[in-house]
């Protein structure tokens, strides 16, 4: 089937996509994005979560044929090529990057709590992150990064 | 950039952005896809098996069994033990069968299920002592017992006052690193091939590649991919051989990336064990024996099995003084799920034994728990149980005294209708308002080796290269060292920078084109490889002042100092770039730690380890009782990292090792029932989640090993070790049980 949507502000189409794919898939395979992460693909990780119409989603748990029509961000539209969000930066100052697998997801989450709140408490990070599984870390440095975020946007 | 400092990561960026490329997220034009028939039962013979039906489902190009191993289909870290492909039987449930590669990884999954084996079904052997029974079916040709360890130390009939037995069980965990087992092989003309692979050793599995590839090492090269965490995982073999000969034989790449449901049967686990233990203490609390029984189940195959229990029996009483010891470890082979290497290494698990003894002898003599254990606490120069004098710095007392000094947190008792509900066991499940949640607080410390031991020849390779770049210095250093997360291009570079005053440092990918870099594991990366990067550096820190000497008649007592060598007072002599104008200056070192030796078969005897570390814990629990629920209100933690190359990355391995032993002792649990994993996902294996995950409150000391670079300890593995025991230890205080096994399980509260 066709699946036409447009990604990071830009129209994108894929031929041939089979049904079962998801748009993790569809993003990841077919249209080079990479940033969203596949570590569990069952929607338990938040390692794949992008903006489908600009509600936070993982996109393992979304097909791809849901996709047509539709508008997506992934953590590689957060920004233009040059830059860094302030989100992408606190993350990169706290040192909540390890192996950074996680990192793509807790980005976008992160994006989306501080749209809606903008000074969380710690309590409110750790509920709105809940979804987001991170082995390296132990999420302190990713409590720390949300907070640096939140002080500068 | 230089040693201290809190220095961000170079790859940073790319990873927050999404641009950091992963093994699982390389591509290739024309690439086709990989998938693996396994098995589905844990203990089987292969009658026959038929390729055909998967032959010809669409999109097919390459079906492949054991007859297709083109080199030896064996391979394993320590023994030879495991088929690439299984011939005869399969020995564990999930073992790789067969291959397949089709343009679209759907059609490969769809023909791997249809691809047909006949089995001739056999009763597995599921549990480690069973396998030891004599008349049980040999797994392997010699016997089902994959190491022996036997440690005997002092007068092996004292007697004491003060006698406590304890046994324990330790759950299977798994390393769940969050990228996926994945790579990329591309065949070329010559019949060679070109890994891209996420490792943490290319050069180990480079040797084991070319074995079974039947192919000369040179034909096998590997490139590192990105890493999406390792912690043990990734030191076997895993998709890396399939993917090869996949590609020699479709003559096009191949990219094979494991679901989770696979990862789970595609790497090896921690050794799930039992633990029986006896300690002997006068009446004043002071040890005078510890005998101790450890049975490790090693499932399948060897993986690094030997090693595991050498750790498990080495480390077994814990980081005190124990003038008598009598200990047997036993690994055994079994059709459970071959187990390996992860965080902590044999380390883990005796450490919940021992710590639980500790705390049980304490109420015996109606002591302070932290009081006995500094009573007994090693120090420099003390005998451990192997006969090794221990050296360097030994806070175990001072680690101790730490934690224990440190604030609690505030009381987490329910005050009427303000209550906090994600603080309280069940969180916002709304189960409790605070009545019925008791408060635990428990301590446990724990140690271990750094680096290769008992003669296993530790070594890595950096080469360090010197230049001018757009009219300024440039070093690039060259490892073939894994950055598995830990931080460790960071610390390269900070190396680097440090020792040849520049501040221009580039790490390069790690491949196999430099020497062996030994593997991102025994928390020995910062100590070796670092120790290679400094000595590389410091041999082209020589020729730049031997250059500027000769060239500028300069004094002696030069140093390099912000790109421009300097005086011994920091007086400019000339800008390093206009000095080196084209010279390009390299230098390859190989940097080797002091050696080991093997453990004596009949005592355990021998200086067999290199360098120790120590950390401890500090828990507090709340756990609701009626309910079967616990909340870890806190951690808190000291350990000697003896000096912090990245005090911040220090940090986040101290509160991320914390939270993987936090893993084991709550939650984490691989599930089987008759050597089938029930749980194989991560909707069933939980993880800690950053609800779970309490803050950690630590300290950080400096103390400097006189041995080391730069002073610096392993930092990575200890935090695992006693974050759990001294978290069972809390709910022992809350609730009074005996909390005997990990991971504590509802009804271990209740019931
Ligand atoms: S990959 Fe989508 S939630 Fe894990
Ligand atoms: S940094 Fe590795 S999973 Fe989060």
């Amino acid at each position: 089937m066709k699946v036409a949507c447009t990604v990071n502000g830009a129209a994108r189409e894929a031929d041939g996509v089979w049904e079962g794919e998801s748009l993790l898939y569809v993003l990841r395979e077919r249209f080079g994005l990479y940033g969203s992460k596949n570590a569990c693909e069952q929607g338990e990780c938040g390692s794949c979560s992008v903006f489908l119409d600009g509600v936070l989603v993982c996109a393992c748990l979304v097909l791809g044929g849901q996709a047509n029509g539709r508008t997506i961000v992934t953590v590689e539209g957060l920004t233009d090529a040059s830059g860094l969000h302030p989100v992408q930066q606190a993350f990169v100052e706290a040192g909540a990057v390890q192996c950074g697998f996680c990192t793509p997801g807790l980005v976008v989450a992160t994006h989306d709590l501080l749209q809606r709140v903008r000074k969380p408490t710690e309590a409110q990070i750790r509920e709105a992150l809940a979804g987001n599984i991170c082995r390296c870390t132990g999420y302190a440095k990713i409590i720390d990064a949300v907070n640096l975020a939140a002080g500068r946007t | 950039m230089r040693v201290g400092e809190s220095v961000r990561r170079p790859d940073g960026a790319a990873k927050v952005r999404g641009r950091f490329e992963y093994s699982s997220d390389l591509h290739a034009p024309d690439m086709l896809w990989g998938a693996t028939v396994r098995s589905p039962h844990p203990y089987a013979r292969i009658k026959a098996i038929d390729i055909s039906a998967a032959r010809a489902m669409p999109g097919v190009h390459v079906v492949l069994t054991h007859k297709d191993v083109t080199g030896r289909n064996l391979y394993g870290l320590e023994i030879k033990d495991q088929p690439v492909l299984a011939h005869d039987f399969v020995r564990y449930w999930g073992e790789a069968v067969a291959l397949v590669a089709a343009d679209h990884p759907e059609q490969a999954r769809r023909a791997a299920q249809a691809l047909k084996v006949d089995y001739e079904v056999l009763k597995p052997i599921t549990d480690a002592e069973a396998a030891l029974a004599p008349d049980a079916a040999k797994l392997h040709p010699n016997g089902n017992i994959t190491r022996q360890v036997k440690i005997r130390h002092g007068d092996q009939s004292a007697r004491a006052d003060i006698v406590v037995t304890g046994e324990y069980e330790i759950g299977m965990q798994d390393q769940a690193p969050l990228g996926p087992e994945s790579g990329l092989a591309v065949p070329e003309q010559d019949g060679s091939v070109e890994l891209h692979i996420a490792t943490q050793w290319l050069h180990v599995d480079q040797e084991q590649l070319a074995a079974v590839l039947g192919l000369p090492p040179e034909k096998v090269r590997l490139t590192m991919a990105g890493i999406g965490g390792a912690f043990g995982a990734r030191e076997d073999l895993s998709m890396q051989a399939h993917a090869c000969l996949l590609a020699l034989e479709a003559g096009r790449p191949v990219k094979m990336s494991y679901s989770r449901t696979e990862s789970f049967v595609g790497h090896v686990h921690r050794h799930p064990g039992r633990l029986w233990y006896e300690h002997g203490a006068d009446r004043d609390g002071r040890l005078v024996y510890v005998k101790a029984r450890i049975l490790l189940d090693g499932g399948a195959y060897a993986s690094s099995s030997t090693a595991v229990i050498a750790n498990a029996s080495c480390f077994s009483c814990g980081p005190y003084r124990v003038p008598s010891a009598t200990i047997d470890g036993i690994v055994a082979y079994t059709n459970n799920p071959p187990c390996g290497a992860m965080r902590g290494f044999g380390s883990v698990q005796n450490c919940y034994a021992h710590e639980a003894q500790m705390d049980k002898l304490a109420a015996e003599l109606k002591m302070d728990p932290v009081e006995l254990r500094m009573r007994n606490a090693l120090q420099t120069g003390d005998k451990l149980i192997t006969g090794q004098t221990i050296d360097g710095p030994v806070p175990v007392a001072e680690l101790l005294k730490s934690i224990a000094a440190m604030p609690l947190p505030a009381s987490g008792e329910g005050k009427g209708g303000d209550v906090d509900l994600t603080k309280l066991p069940g969180g916002v499940s709304n189960t409790t308002h605070g009545e019925g949640v008791k408060r635990g607080v428990g301590y446990a410390i724990g140690f271990k080796n750094i680096g290769y031991s008992e003669g296993f020849k530790d070594y890595s390779t950096a080469k360090v290269r010197l230049f001018t770049k757009d009219g300024k210095a440039r070093v690039e250093v060259h490892t073939a060292a894994a950055e598995v997360g830990q931080g460790l291009v960071t610390v390269q570079a900070q190396i680097a920078g440090t020792e040849l005053g520049v501040n221009d440092v580039v790490v390069l990918d790690a491949d196999t084109n430099v020497g062996s870099a030994g593997s991102s594991s025994a928390s020995r990366q910062t100590y070796i490889t670092g120790g290679a990067v400094k000595t590389a550096s410091e041999a082209v820190r020589d020729r730049v002042i031997a250059m500027a000497r000769a060239e500028l008649r300069a004094p002696s007592g030069l140093h390099i100092e912000n790109d421009n060598v300097v005086t011994g007072t920091g007086k400019l002599v000339v800008p390093l770039a206009t000095l080196l104008g084209d010279e390009v200056i390299e230098e390859t070192r190989e940097f080797h730690p002091r050696q080991t030796f093997p453990l004596d078969a009949e005592t355990g005897q021998a200086d067999a380890h290199m360098q120790y570390a120590f950390a401890a814990h500090r828990a507090v629990v709340d756990v609701d009782a009626e309910l079967g629920l616990l909340k870890v209100v806190e951690l808190a933690t000291a350990q000697d990292v003896g000096k912090a190359i990245n005090p911040q990355a220090v940090e986040g391995q101290i509160e991320g090792g914390s939270a993987q032993g936090l893993g084991l002792a709550v939650m984490e649990e691989i599930q089987l029932k008759d050597g089938v994993i029930r749980n194989a996902s991560f909707t069933d294996y939980l993880l800690p989640t950053i609800l779970d995950m309490p803050p950690v409150r630590m300290d950080v000391l400096e103390l400097g090993d006189p041995n080391s670079p730069y002073g610096l300890k392993g930092v990575g593995e200890p935090p695992t070790i006693s974050s759990g025991p001294a978290i069972a230890a809390a709910v022992r205080a809350a609730t009074g049980r005996p909390i005997t096994r990990v991971p504590i399980r509802p009804h271990d509260l209740t019931l």
